[in-house]
């Protein structure tokens, strides 16, 4: 679209200006204060300049809540993305089911997060849930409250089981919205389904994927209350993600120096992260 | 290709399965949950519900995050939906820069914020008020809706503007009397979006709250702690949550798609 150049627009801008740069810019700035500072707890503060940041750089805690934090995201992403293209693939296009699909599928991402967790940490039960119950009768010895590995496949269905259904909605829209044309003309040309999805379907579908990838890695890499509610970050620390660590020492310990730093970090990481797929993925259209 | 409708078939069967699980406890006792595995309720009982909806700890809760979710979901578009038509139709001195800024804010993880916010908000007197969580989440549902209504307005080509003004509307008139029923649909979505993150956060609004303005999701957690585990009435209060969300997807069952699928990236 053609725009024109108004500097009045900026009065339209200025109530979101104003609202956002209130919850993000001073909470912000305390967290920066925070980070350079010592206190004692008596609300006397000294300048401590780059401790926490070299303190936190070199714990082996952070790296150690790092590692499973990549590990929890790449592998939701690993399979949530595939797993809702192939879903949306399959599902009709028109017709009453249509409707259907979406709102049984929608209703996951409108359950409080803390209710997830609570329902999944029943569900996962070994002597009360369905699923514990079920995988033990299978022969499964699964016990996510003692062993690591079960926390770990547990934590990861829940995320899909919670999340999958995004990647699905949004993937869905972006293929409904590809003209039937195409679709014609690859039928003339006898292209086989694999040949319409990788050269027609996919290349249409980049900037939805775009989309669904960029808010699957935020969300996931924010992770907190599903999380705690569910594992509480055990079997000892073996579930414990970066916000789940966070909380512990902000929250829990009060040690705001160091907790602050971590913030700045963990911050600088999601934005970062962010900022390098959308340029790689955006590149060829600039 | 013909079993293509097992696919999304056995996916939503996933899907309901840990939902049953709830349903189906909460109309048990926390007795039956405990004492006996069985797929059925064999003592059907609505004592859950009856409690839940007879004691103002827990019914308030649910009144109380309805408040805030609607008091955040009409600000929150209220003020995106001017901005949004500014980045649509606009180039103005660091319009890219002040988008941009916007969505990091979406990428802020609420983790990071909690300590901050339960300061600001007692500084300035608003702790444990509806408006303190609703002014909260505006910190992630204002750039989600700028972008989501940005995407729609995009696609309004300017003529409808222009044609207005030639016949005689002031810009105001024009923008509620003709513009924002054209993109009623963006509207919707945008709605259904910071709806559904209201909704569902709970970090930021458990640390801004205590007593008059507690969360039902808060009130959960706390019934969990201190007496025991009450799992029957648990899962009722889990129950209840989710049909609010359910009516909300069916208004915009046609939409919710489309709201991403426009946002610009």
């Amino acid at each position: 679209m053609n725009q024109t150049t108004n500097q009045r627009a900026w009065l339209f801008v200025i109530p979101v200006v104003v609202l956002v740069a209130f919850n993000a810019v001073i909470p912000l700035m305390t967290v920066v204060n925070y980070s350079v500072q010592e206190t004692f707890g008596d609300n006397t503060f000294f300048w401590s300049g780059v401790l926490w940041f070299e303190q936190m750089m070199n714990s082996d805690r952070f790296h150690a809540a790092l590692g499973r934090q990549f590990f929890f995201t790449g592998m939701v992403l690993l399979i949530e993305i595939p797993l809702g293209v192939a879903i949306a693939l399959s599902m009709p296009r028109k017709g009453i089911w249509v409707p259907v699909c979406l709102v049984l599928m929608a209703l996951p991402l409108l359950i409080p997060w803390n209710v997830v967790g609570a329902m999944w940490n029943i569900f996962a039960l070994p002597d009360i849930g369905l699923m514990g119950r079920g995988l033990n009768a299978m022969g499964f010895d699964y016990n996510y409250t003692r062993q690591p590995g079960d926390a770990w496949f547990t934590l990861i269905i829940m995320d899909v089981w919670h999340w999958t259904s995004l990647v699905v909605l949004l993937t869905y829209a972006g293929l409904v919205a590809i003209p039937d044309a195409y679709y014609q003309a690859a039928k003339i040309d006898g292209a086989s389904p694999w040949a319409i999805f990788r050269y027609i379907q996919l290349p249409k579908l980049k900037r939805v994927l775009t989309i669904a990838f960029l808010l699957r890695f935020m969300d996931s890499f924010m992770i907190y209350t599903e999380a705690v509610v569910l594992t509480g970050g055990g079997p000892g620390n073996t579930t414990t993600l970066l916000s789940i660590d966070l909380v512990k020492i902000a929250l829990g310990q009060f040690d705001l120096g160091p907790a602050a730093a971590m913030s700045l970090i963990y911050f600088l990481i999601v934005l970062l992260v962010s900022w390098l797929f959308y340029t790689v993925m955006t590149k060829d259209e600039a | 290709m013909h079993m293509r409708w097992l696919v999304p078939t056995l996916y939503i069967l996933f899907l309901m399965l840990p939902i049953y699980w709830l349903v189906n406890m909460s109309f048990k006792s926390t007795n039956e949950i405990l004492g006996s595995f069985t797929l059925f309720p064999q003592d059907f009982t609505l004592d859950n519900y009856r409690v839940i909806f007879t004691d103002p700890t827990w019914y308030m809760g649910y009144v109380n995050s309805l408040t805030y979710v609607s008091i955040n979901t009409v600000l929150s578009v209220a003020v995106a939906l001017p901005a949004a038509y500014a980045f649509s139709r606009y180039r103005f001195l660091g319009d890219k820069h002040l988008f941009f800024w916007l969505l990091t804010n979406r990428m802020a993880p609420p983790a990071v914020f909690a300590l901050p916010f339960f300061q600001l908000y007692s500084a300035v007197g608003l702790f444990d008020t509806h408006i303190a969580v609703a002014l909260a989440h505006t910190l992630f549902n204002i750039p989600l809706a700028v972008w989501i209504l940005e995407g729609f307005m995009r696609g309004v080509p300017k003529e409808l503007d222009e044609t207005a003004y030639v016949d005689g509307h002031s810009f105001w008139s024009f923008f509620i009397r003709i513009f924002i029923p054209t993109i009623a649909a963006g509207i919707g979505v945008a709605c259904f979006f910071c709806f559904m993150f209201s909704w569902v956060e709970l970090l930021l609004a458990k640390t801004l709250t205590s007593v008059d303005a507690k969360p039902i999701a808060a009130v959960m957690t706390r019934t969990a702690s201190t007496s025991g585990y009450e799992l029957g009435l648990l899962a009722a209060a889990g129950t209840l949550t989710i049909i609010p969300g359910a009516i909300v997807i069916y208004f915009v069952r046609n939409y919710i798609a489309k709201g991403f699928a426009l946002g610009r990236v």
